[in-house]
């Protein structure tokens, strides 16, 4: 307990050192919202596995170091270049350097009227009543120590504001890029989007480092979407190989609105996805699929809540996972169902592919369900590639590792095939090519797929 | 030198013995029947031969274009020439049909020093063969078997066949769970793909087959031996006396 003590103390006090940088800052409504959340920080501490939220991933390698927040933005000599494999075609693209938005590297022009993509920092200063009435309402500092402490430092990241009655005819990409340096810091981007009824948008969440240091990305996202509007939000995490990765999303429906998040894990040396949705008016649907890809000793874990509040609503979710060398999955996936939500129709299935006989994978479906009138369903299935299979393709000439790559490609399959932006679906496909070198077996990844 | 000869075969399955001296020769140009009761050994012949890794060989040889076809893995005996058409063809969910059969058909190909297919000649390849075994082109584009009924799952298999031109093809239990039209549009593929330079090597419990695809030899398979060796005759007589004719017969010889 020592050490986490210590540790809050250090964030305590780097919070002083950001307090004492802000001057008229201070008085400002988003203060109120930081004090307090280091305040909550100080009272909850770091999670440990005695809790059950937690039993399954120890963050103390997070908790032992003395990451030091971001406070300003800095180039760090980084070029277009040197992040152009990873921006979409097409795309509006924000990119941020540690949490902090580039205005060199984005590429944010040609919006139609009355959308703003962006910085949140520009928003709160240039906008700050499209702002205030969203900001911290659905992840409040106090929900844990990483919730807080990107709430204590609160300062940029992803803003994204459509207006009623608007179709964004490109995707939206915000890139989230982790520079090279010997400091270990943690980059905090602070995501909002807010979209207006009947409006429809696709928005992409990129994680990138760019090099092989220890940083940790502490991500937190608030999306409130409209009457009648469609949502598709994408999350692409690529961390490198030494970085933690913490990232909360919270999501609220209103009436006949829809959401799809395709959640696609393969970076991190540990790493934590926790996405939340309120479908708090009738009508409205939505789908949560994940992929996770893990080799090594990473830990990958995925906590996903969706709250039935209102009847009629539909959810569905889909998370996949493919573990390979010592690593870890998690996988937690909560349903409510409150007692108004009459003729809910929610469904989880969560599936997971253990490449290695030193994987491991701890899953955990949790339903409570308080109304009468509803369908609910859930399946968890744990395994490995089936020897048939394997040999039917070898059979016809194909050789061992091909065989089992088009499988462990076929099994990622179904989750890729629901990210409807093309050019993303064509990078997630070629990152798993990659990670499974089906390449060396000859084959060509657009020969595989359906 | 036959294609395929085969001389005292012993295999088992977890150290049960099913194999007890298997003696085959095939020559190219043939079509050998190897009909036999449940239990008999026919499949367990048919997975040693495709290299299937549940069984064990515990003694004697097999020869395949002279060469010790044991030693082989099964994707080097498919690029050898060997095909080995399932009695339940595996669903493969996610692989596309077409794709699948492009990476076998240019796995072979690099194998014989061949050039690859591209897409165009490949697609040209397919619509043809699709043809020759009146299989639906609607099947090219679906995942390998996924949702297919049993007689289209039969019928892909001699479709790849058909692609993937192999010397000696081995059907194990193509006929069971046909119907009577699906039987005979099956047959007629594979008479269509017959010539004088491959051989086929049909494995089936009844002789219905065997009215659509004419053997030149017919072998009778009882406990793991081969017990009773002919011409097409043999099989119709199989058909009216059953297999208890031939274990007596054997029995007395014994």
């Amino acid at each position: 307990m020592q050490t986490i003590d210590k540790n809050i103390q250090w964030y305590q006090s780097r919070f002083k050192a950001f307090e004492l940088s802000l001057n008229g800052e201070k008085s400002k409504p988003t203060h109120a919202i930081r004090r307090d959340a280091v305040r909550c920080l100080s009272e909850i501490g770091f999670p440990t596995t005695r809790l059950e939220e937690w039993r399954f991933t120890n963050v103390s390698p997070i908790t032992r170091i003395k990451f030091q927040p971001v406070l300003h933005y800095e180039l760090n000599g980084i070029k277009r270049d040197d992040i152009q494999k990873y921006l979409i075609d097409n795309a509006i693209h924000a990119v941020f350097i540690n949490g902090m938005f580039s205005s060199e590297l984005s590429d944010i022009d040609m919006l139609p009227n009355g959308v703003a993509v962006g910085s949140l920092a520009e928003a709160l200063k240039n906008t700050p009543e499209d702002v205030y009435p969203y900001i911290s309402r659905l992840v409040k500092g106090g929900e844990n120590a990483f919730t807080a402490l990107n709430t204590a430092f609160l300062w940029d990241g992803g803003f994204l504001s459509v207006p009623k009655d608007t179709v964004i005819g490109r995707p939206i990409q915000f890139i989230f890029i982790a520079s090279d340096s010997k400091q270990e810091y943690a980059a905090q981007p602070r995501n909002l989007i807010i979209t207006g009824a009947n409006s429809r948008c696709e928005v992409t969440e990129t994680y990138i480092g760019l090099a092989q240091n220890t940083y940790f990305t502490n991500a937190v996202s608030e999306i409130v979407i409209g009457e009648n509007s469609y949502l598709e939000h994408n999350k692409l995490q690529m961390e490198n190989e030494n970085a933690f990765h913490i990232g909360t999303t919270r999501i609220l429906m209103s009436a006949a609105a829809h959401y799809i998040s395709n959640a696609i894990s393969f970076g991190g040396s540990l790493v934590r996805n926790d996405i939340a949705v309120v479908m708090n008016a009738e009508g409205s649907e939505c789908t949560l699929n994940g992929l996770t890809l893990s080799t090594g000793k990473q830990v990958i874990d995925n906590h996903t809540t969706v709250d039935h509040v209102k009847p009629h609503c539909n959810s569905q979710e889909l998370y996949k996972a493919i573990l390979n060398g010592k690593s870890k999955g998690v996988f937690n996936g909560k349903i409510f169902v409150r007692k108004d939500a009459q003729k809910t129709d929610a469904k989880q299935t969560n599936k997971t592919l253990l490449l290695s006989d030193n994987a491991t994978m701890n899953t955990k479906p949790q339903l409570e369900i308080f109304a009468d009138d509803v369908k609910c369903t859930h399946g968890a299935a744990i395994g490995q590639l089936n020897d048939e299979q394997v040999f039917y393709l070898r059979s016809r000439g194909i050789n061992l590792a091909a065989a089992r790559d088009i499988l462990t490609f076929a099994f990622a399959g179904d989750v890729i095939n629901r990210i409807t932006i093309e050019p993303l679906r064509r990078q997630v496909e070629k990152m798993i090519h990659a990670r499974l070198d089906i390449g060396h077996a000859g084959l060509k990844e657009e020969e595989i797929f359906i | 030198m036959g294609l395929l000869e085969i001389k005292n075969l012993h295999a088992n399955v977890n150290g049960n013995e099913i194999l007890h001296g298997i003696n085959l020769k095939v020559n190219i140009g043939e079509v050998h029947a190897i009909m036999g009761p449940n239990g008999s050994g026919k499949s367990t012949l048919a997975g040693v031969l495709a290299g299937r890794e549940i069984y064990t060989v515990t003694e004697g040889q097999v020869l395949y274009q002279g060469k010790d076809l044991l030693r082989m893995n099964p994707e080097e005996r498919a690029r050898e020439g060997l095909f080995l058409a399932f009695q339940y063809p595996l669903e493969i969910p996610g692989v596309n049909n077409s794709y699948f059969l492009k990476a076998a058909l240019n796995a072979i190909r690099k194998h014989k020093g061949l050039e690859e297919l591209d897409a165009m000649d490949f697609l040209a390849l397919l619509k043809q063969k699709t043809k020759l075994v009146e299989m639906n082109e609607s099947f090219l584009n679906r995942p390998v078997n996924e949702g297919f009924s049993g007689g289209e799952k039969k019928r892909n298999e001699i479709f790849h066949m058909a692609v993937l031109e192999p010397k000696l093809s081995i059907l194990d239990e193509t006929d069971s769970g046909l119907d009577i039209d699906a039987l005979k549009s099956v047959s007629e593929g594979v008479n269509k793909l017959r010539s004088k330079e491959n051989a086929t090597i049909i494995v089936t419990h009844y002789q219905r087959l065997l009215n659509y695809i004419i053997p030149d030899f017919v072998h009778v398979l009882v406990d793991g031996v081969i017990v009773k060796s002919g011409k097409k005759d043999l099989a119709v007589k199989l058909e009216e006396l059953g297999y208890d004719w031939v274990r007596e017969e054997t029995e007395h010889a014994a």
